[in-house]
């Protein structure tokens, strides 16, 4: 039996209709993740219950899909999980001045970690999702592989880096091989109640309002803390309220030199923004954090590989290397634009995940580029 | 309840014959349901299931007694329909005694007897608790009520039809029905409310049903129930005791076969229907869905806690930590039930415990 993790969306409802056409045995679950009455402080309790989940209408089109299908369904409640695993850090992440990637975090600890288990236990042996991605087991490496949805413009494999072999064993990508407009297709063919659904964009927890609000009521009173804006000099050029409110690379109305300005570094101890103009923002090296090697067991002798350090990013050729004191750092052949604490980088060998990490710390920049004291 | 949906459409409350016909099967259902109770005909307020019969009732006296005082009594176990109603009074600015319960489940009435002050106007407990099934002393807090010249209600969602009731015996003033528990329609429920009881509205509007609940009677729904009372106090002496056979059976087989379980509240009085269980080092939500798979539908905690993650308050009261309670299962039988169907459970339930204990880290080190 295969439990199909639905979210309402029309992806994970065509990933239904593929294995039942398929003539799997399949089972619906749908994860209740969020509750916006963790975000209410000090208000009336019943005020709070009656708020309840914001993600509700996609669980109830869920169930929809599901009975239209005929096939069992379930919800799970996972907010405590999520809470902890995804939202507290994606808050201390932007408190330390990072621009954290919650959808990662939800893939890695809540959907494929609880969801296997819980598979495991009313007896599914594999999970389903409607990523766009696919999963091999390559014989001659004796490893399953990650690679990317046949369909590069929809591929989510970037967001797929945390899969452990063993998750990977037990998963299942019914769109891999798809585009978007063929999944429609078969959707519309199926008579799905939701085939013209529009695609969720937003981090869903918070949904309309800023990340910076959410940050804030979250983490209340006093996570609002100000402090300088500063040149790379160490000028000061102005003031901010809480560096949460800022990401390396976002451009600064602060025009010291007549030239835009941009956010280039993030300081959380100093609990100040760095600004500078458009070259100061390109980097070569990096280190990352908690990686996972999907396509390798580790990182040994250096790399050659492609890599990707943001959703929306054309992978650039790099060595990927581990240092004397054990980090693995990232050297891009050429300095890229706003590499990120905070975001994922991940490796690929055309259209194979090599693994990823966390970017953690961005190497100082050279005085003179010619000289290389890195 | 067809007839009422293809051939008789008239409202209740008017004059012509169309509406006179509506208003004699009501009256008809309200005499089977006063029956079932040992109630007048004229005690019997229909309305739309347990949850607003447990809020006429408690709001009812709360708002009609206000002056002589503002001390209810009630107990950790109840509903939440009665519950929740209690904790929204108290914001109110009325006080509520939250009377603990035993291991198994039981009010004792010397804890109500001493909550009692000058001040107490409602007393309200449970007949047969809707998650373990025990059955509260309702008898001796009835003579302790009347002997303080207090209200008392008593929420009998889970006992009318299962059990025996008298509301004289009983000495309650007002009594909780549900129809979808007996078989009858869901969104269909009653309210005994003993004649001379005051009793402040909840809604305003036509005055329906004497001026206790104004609206449009659901005809269709309470004709449902009627024939429901009928039909359950009929099998009250004939089913019951059968369906009582089959539970022990069934607790008997499954302690056979799944070390480590238990049944709740197994030493006190409880309804023959019931039966909730606690399987150790299995996640309850696991075994309802892995059981459902199977075609058996049972519920943890309770159902209207799922969705939830809040461990049933009623295994709480009892003292069962919140790991114990969400491993507790549910299993409900009516005269429905077979002998077939038991055997079922205990044949399959083994097998999705072993599973879900093997997944579990403390089982392993057992």
């Amino acid at each position: 039996m295969i439990a199909v993790a639905m979210s309402g969306g029309v992806d994970s409802s065509t990933a239904a209709v593929l294995l039942k056409e398929a003539g799997e045995e399949i089972v619906g679950l749908s994860m209740q993740l969020w509750n916006q009455r963790r975000v209410l402080q000090g208000e009336d309790e019943d005020l709070k219950r009656a708020g309840r989940c914001c993600s509700l209408d996609d669980i109830w089109d869920a169930r929809r899909v599901a009975s239209h299908l005929g096939m069992p369904f379930y919800v799970l409640n996972l907010e405590n999980e999520f809470e902890s695993t995804v939202v507290s850090p994606f808050v201390a992440s932007y408190l330390r001045g990072e621009t954290p990637s919650p959808c990662i975090l939800c893939n890695n600890d809540v959907k494929f970690h609880h969801l296997v288990d819980k598979a495991a236990g009313i007896g599914a042996d594999k999970v389903a999702t409607g990523h766009y991605a696919r999963v091999r087991h390559d014989e001659s490496l004796g490893r399953w592989l990650l690679l990317r949805g046949k369909d590069r413009g929809k591929d989510q494999s970037y967001f797929l880096f945390g899969l452990t072999q063993n998750q990977l064993s037990k998963t299942v990508f019914p769109l891999g091989e798809l585009s978007k407009p063929e999944v429609r297709e078969i959707a519309r063919r199926a008579g799905l109640p939701t085939y013209d659904k529009a695609e969720s964009q937003e981090i869903c927890f918070v949904q309309g309002r800023s990340y910076a609000d959410f940050v804030e009521k979250y983490a209340g009173t006093g996570s609002e803390k100000p402090g300088d804006i500063v040149t790379k000099e160490g000028e000061v050029v102005g003031s901010h309220t809480g560096i949460h409110k800022f990401t390396v690379g976002q451009r600064k109305g602060h025009v010291a030199t007549g030239r835009p300005q941009y956010v280039v570094k993030i300081e959380p101890f100093e609990n100040r923004i760095v600004i500078g103009n458009d070259p100061e923002l390109h980097e070569r090296r990096f280190t990352i954090r908690d990686s996972n090697w999907i396509a390798i067991e580790n990182v040994t002798e250096p790399i050659r590989c492609d890599v990707q350090i943001r959703n929306r990013f054309d992978p650039q050729p790099a060595s990927v290397s581990r240092s004397e004191d054990g980090k693995i750092v990232v050297e891009f052949d050429k300095p890229q634009r706003a590499i990120t604490p905070g975001q994922a980088a991940v490796l690929y060998w055309d259209d194979v995940v090599v693994g990823g990490g966390w970017i953690e710390r961005i190497a100082v920049r050279p005085e003179r580029p010619s000289v290389k004291t890195l | 309840m067809m007839p009422v949906f293809t051939e008789h459409f008239g409202n209740a409350s008017s004059i012509h014959w169309f509406g006179q016909q509506a208003k004699t099967m009501i009256d008809d259902a309200r005499s089977k349901v006063a029956k079932l109770i040992n109630a007048e005909t004229s005690e019997i307020v229909f309305l739309s299931g347990g949850t607003e019969a447990d809020n006429l009732a408690i709001r009812g006296i709360a708002e009609s007694q206000k002056s002589r005082g503002k001390h209810i009594i009630t107990s950790q176990i109840e509903h939440h329909a009665v519950m929740h109603t209690c904790k929204d009074l108290e914001k109110q600015g009325y006080e509520v005694t939250w009377i603990p319960v035993s291991r198994d489940g039981l009010v004792d009435p010397g804890n109500i007897q001493r909550a009692l002050r000058p001040d107490s106007i409602l007393i309200s407990i449970m007949h047969a608790n809707n998650e373990i099934g025990t059955i509260q002393p309702i008898e001796e807090i009835g003579a302790i009520a009347e002997a303080a010249d207090v209200y008392f209600h008593s929420d009998g969602v889970q006992s009318t039809g299962k059990i025996p009731v008298d509301v004289r015996r009983l000495k309650v003033d007002m009594y909780s029905i549900s129809g979808h528990k007996i078989h009858g329609p869901k969104g269909a429920g009653a309210l005994f409310i003993r004649k001379g009881t005051i009793l402040k509205p909840l809604m305003t509007g036509g005055g329906h049903e004497r001026n206790r609940r104004s609206g449009t009677e659901n005809v269709a729904g309470i004709v449902g129930l009627g024939e429901a009372a009928r039909l359950a106090r009929l099998g009250l002496s004939t089913e019951m005791p059968r369906v009582e056979a089959l539970r022990n059976r069934l607790e008997a087989g499954l302690k056979a076969r799944i070390e480590m379980i238990h049944v709740n509240g197994e030493d006190a009085p409880r309804l023959p229907n019931t039966s909730n269980i606690m399987v150790d080092f299995a996640e309850g939500e696991g075994l309802v869905i892995s059981l459902d798979l199977k075609g058996v539908a049972v519920s943890t905690g309770s159902a209207c806690s799922s969705g939830s993650l809040e461990p049933s308050h009623v295994l709480t009261a009892i003292g069962k930590t919140p790991d114990e309670a969400h491993g507790s299962l549910r299993l409900s039988l009516s005269a429905l039930t077979t002998e077939e169907d038991i055997d079922y459970v205990i044949h399959v339930l083994p097998g999705i415990v072993e599973r879900l204990r093997e997944l579990s880290p403390y089982y392993k080190k057992v």
